[in-house]
């Protein structure tokens, strides 16, 4: 499939993939992260759950303290 | 658009920011400055002087309540703004209860936690309602790694990666970056036509 990832094009081999599959694909190991597929926030509990297809639009945002 | 068309247009609206540190207090000022006409501030802590070196607060502070105090500097500069200040430690129910009626709200926490915690609040509770985050402004220099990007109502200021250490510290210039392009995007979202 091919999806938006944070404003760029990417290719994975699967068809669909969860949030969580996503994540470890990408090594994304942040504690403290939020995740919107086509604009709607998925929350924690559903990483696991959620699913990300062909042309969806993703946005994971790593967030780090300061301020 | 001129300086009085702007002020007309902005007296009548409302913008919360929460957390009164280095990005709330310097974003508010600059919101106040331009006529922003209600802005609702909330912080639980209070000025030490390890933050004067990048929060906008004075000496003669030191040891109050940042939320009030920052009221006082804003009506030192624009005493026609109105401020509604709160000292408690924002929550989920807090957030709903404040900022319901806020036209735009500024997250500017320092701790990572409380970050996430207000963007799924806000995102859940008020997905219409544009939020303003602060991501990423530790240390000195590297200019070209800031940047704003949006997803949605969800608009992001930093560089979304450096995070704060005893060797990274967060200092004014690049924290005051950070807080100005916050309230450059508040100022954006208001004027929209």
């Amino acid at each position: 499939m091919r999806i938006i990832l944070n404003n760029a094009q990417e290719e994975f081999c699967e068809d669909i993939m969860t949030v969580n599959e996503l994540l470890k694909a990408k090594t994304f190991t942040f504690k403290m992260l939020v995740v919107k597929i086509n604009g709607n926030l998925v929350k924690k509990d559903e990483y696991s759950t959620a699913t990300i297809k062909d042309n969806d639009d993703v946005m994971v945002l790593h967030l780090v303290s300061g301020g | 658009m001129t300086s009085a068309d702007i002020k007309e247009k902005l007296k009548n609206r409302t913008v919360g920011i929460a957390g009164c540190g280095g990005l709330g207090s310097n974003c508010a000022v600059a919101l106040a400055r331009v006529g922003v006409g209600t802005l609702i501030l909330a912080d639980f802590d209070v000025v030490t002087e390890s933050n004067l070196n990048r929060q906008y607060y004075f000496l003669s502070q030191v040891g109050e309540p940042k939320a009030p105090c920052l009221k006082r500097v804003i009506h030192q500069i624009n005493p026609s703004v109105s401020v509604i200040a709160y000292e408690v430690k924002l929550d989920p129910e807090h957030i709903l209860r404040y900022f319901k009626d806020c036209d735009v709200i500024v997250e500017a926490f320092d701790q990572a936690d409380q970050k996430e915690m207000i963007i799924e609040t806000v995102l859940s509770a008020f997905p219409d309602k544009p939020l303003v985050i602060g991501v990423g402004m530790a240390g000195w220099g590297m200019n070209e790694t800031i940047h704003y990007r949006n997803s949605g109502n969800l608009h992001i200021c930093g560089d979304e990666v450096t995070e704060i250490s005893e060797s990274v510290p967060p200092l004014a210039p690049r924290v005051g970056v950070v807080a100005n392009m916050q309230a450059n995007v508040v100022l954006e979202i208001l004027l929209k036509p």
